[in-house]
């Protein structure tokens, strides 16, 4: 082998790189007092696990989100007589949360077969079990609550059938509302009790959060469909103003290391570029009537932010140094 | 112990599941020689697959870290201290201190355990050992239990590997000690770096021999048993020269669900609030 072989040129390279800098990167042999720097941690290996989810998990939240705040608007609207809106709700809730949900969260399952094995116990010290059962309710509330919604509403059944048919849709769009907005919001619950720093360390502005981006994004949605009435302009800006002051909250309550993941990598982007847009975005374009796509932005912000904050889990999961920063904090 | 033959607590038949006594395991790194028995020994026991054939760079360690299919994973810590009092005299390396470091990790059967609360299907359970197990038949795959670990130890098994889509981790080898014998890392373990037998007897071992390595000039040796956190301890417990983090060890491991009752306070909170501005909506702006 020669001298100007592209291995001894590559040799050389490294001598050379040594000489100046004192250190040479890359990877190799981690030995003590190497020229290599150590990683934090035990090789830089993660502490704790991060998610194994999916794309399906930040859609299940982004749609159980949508469907519960439905519902809840849907009680509003029958309580006031608004039926055309209710009914258009009522569908969204029933599509989104016992249609889409069910089917993403079972996708997401390492073994979908058994996902029945969800309802073999309730248990309340898991948030997990606590969203199964809240989804089955809302499911169970939502669908009968439609099927009557419209058996009421087309007039179907003539007299004390359809008194009936209105009692029960109202009962059931009730039941809807209250599991919705548990529906919404639990899954903050469910990533802000785990070992995850990012999650655990925001696990009172996560609820807050999901069910504050679910309300905005189940009235943006209705407004898109054509309801365009004062309720909802109210909320869109209720949710906005909420999401407005969570972006100030984040932006204060900072954790350093521990929650970085939150601020820095591209994850810290995601969860920037959705706050931005459910928060200032959407509030400035519905204070300029511009209805529509201040509903676009808030859904999208949403959709962002459910993707952002299964990535931060990822990227704070995989970091050691944020886990024992956590603990020592 | 060593030289007590078949007598020892590794070796001999027990009835502890039958009596429904806690057992434990204690891992030494002051001993272990870095063999890697207890890999193997677990891999064949239990029949779990490999995860790849991948050099790491890491020292002797191409295991990486515990996982789905890594019950037993011994790591090599490379570090620019003293090991002890053994290295004295002419021959001392003060200019350049390093010390080699081995130890067996393994799931920490937790007294208060994060992944058997968060599992939604029951399927994570507590055995008469004090042991956590995981019956395979009953979970679902839904990885609750992966962020729930404060350990980072459970995973969930990807494919193509058999019995994919499962949560995997160690099962204190519940199979062999229903029939009262030693756990397999336990058994073939050469220097019993790996101690299997009653928790509180490993407890006293365990402080007994911080104290032992203190008098021989190992100054940092301590136990690893985070009794004073939310975890309240752990079955699998450790002695450790240094510090935890140089393990990837948490140094305050909490389990999750401590954090339930503010992030679910919150949640009401939110949900009582989204009510009230929805109701509030449509009564005044009608």
């Amino acid at each position: 082998m020669t001298t100007d072989s592209p291995s001894e040129k590559r040799l050389e390279e490294l001598r050379e790189q040594a000489w100046k800098d004192g250190v040479v990167p890359g990877k190799g042999v981690d030995v003590a007092g190497g020229p290599i720097p150590r990683k934090p941690g035990y090789y830089g290996q993660p502490v704790v696990k991060p998610p194994v989810w999916t794309w399906q998990v930040p859609l299940y939240f982004f749609f159980g989100g949508i469907a519960g705040m439905s519902a809840v608007i849907a009680t509003g609207a029958v309580l006031f007589h608004h039926v055309d809106l209710a009914r258009a709700a009522m569908w969204i809730a029933a599509i989104a949360g016992a249609v889409l949900s069910p089917i993403l969260l079972i996708m997401d399952l390492g073994r979908p077969l058994l996902f029945l094995n969800m309802l073999r116990v309730f248990k309340h010290r898991s948030a997990m079990s606590m969203g199964a059962w809240i989804l089955s309710a809302f499911g169970a509330c939502a669908v009968p609550g439609l099927i009557a919604l419209e058996l009421h509403a087309r007039q179907i059944f003539p007299g004390a059938l359809d008194q009936l048919l209105r009692v029960a849709a109202g009962i059931l769009i009730f039941g809807s509302a209250i599991f919705g907005t548990l529906l919404a919001t639990y899954t903050g619950v469910l990533i802000g009790a785990t070992a995850i720093p990012a999650w655990f360390l925001h696990r009172t502005l996560l609820p807050i959060h999901f069910g504050t981006a679910g309300l905005g994004s189940a009235a943006g949605l209705l407004e898109l469909l054509g309801h365009r009435i004062p309720a909802l302009n109210f909320l869109g800006f209720y949710a906005a103003g909420v999401e407005t002051a969570l972006l100030i909250w984040l932006s204060v309550d900072k954790h350093g290391v521990a929650d970085r993941a939150i601020h820095e990598h591209g994850s810290g982007w995601l969860i920037r570029i959705s706050e931005v847009l459910t928060g200032p975005v959407a509030f400035g374009l519905r204070f300029f009537s511009f209805v529509p796509f201040a509903a676009i932005s808030f859904l999208l912000g949403a959709l962002v932010s459910r993707v952002g904050w299964i990535v931060v889990g990822k990227v704070s999961g995989s970091d050691p140094e944020s886990v024992f920063a956590a603990e020592r904090y | 112990m060593i030289g007590e033959g078949i007598q020892s607590t590794n070796q001999r038949k027990h009835s502890y599941v039958q009596d429904r006594v806690e057992v434990g395991f204690f891992t030494d790194p002051s001993v272990c020689i870095g063999c890697k028995a207890c890999e193997v020994a677990c891999k064949e026991w239990n029949q779990v697959p490999d995860d790849g054939f991948t050099w790491s760079g890491n020292s002797y360690d191409n295991t990486g870290h515990l996982g789905a299919s890594t019950w037993r994973h011994v790591m090599f810590l490379e570090q620019d201290r003293a090991k002890g009092d053994q290295i004295a005299g002419p021959m001392s390396l003060d200019e350049d201190p390093f010390r080699w470091v081995f130890l067996s990790d393994v799931c920490k059967h937790c007294e208060e355990a994060g992944c058997l609360e968060a599992c939604p299907t029951g399927s994570i359970v507590r055995t008469e050992v004090g042991s956590v197990l995981v019956q395979n038949d009953v979970c679902n795959g839904c990885g609750y239990c992966v962020v729930s670990c404060p350990f980072g130890v459970i995973d969930r098994r990807p494919e193509p590997l058999h019995d994919a889509g499962g949560a995997f981790k160690c099962t204190f080898c519940y199979d062999r000690q229903k029939s009262g014998l030693v756990p397999a890392c336990a058994k073939v373990c050469p220097t019993e770096s790996i101690v299997f037998g009653r928790l509180d007897d490993l407890r006293a071992r365990g402080a007994e021999r911080v104290q032992q390595l203190k008098q021989s000039g190992y100054n940092d040796a301590q136990v690893y048993d985070p009794t004073e956190t939310s975890v309240r301890g752990i079955h699998a417990f450790f002695l450790i020269l240094g510090e935890p983090e140089a393990y990837g060890l948490p140094p305050k491991p909490q389990i999750p669900t401590i954090y339930l009752k503010s992030a679910w306070s919150s949640a009401f909170a939110t949900a009582i609030a989204s009510i009230i501005a929805t109701l509030a909506a449509f009564a005044f702006c009608s």
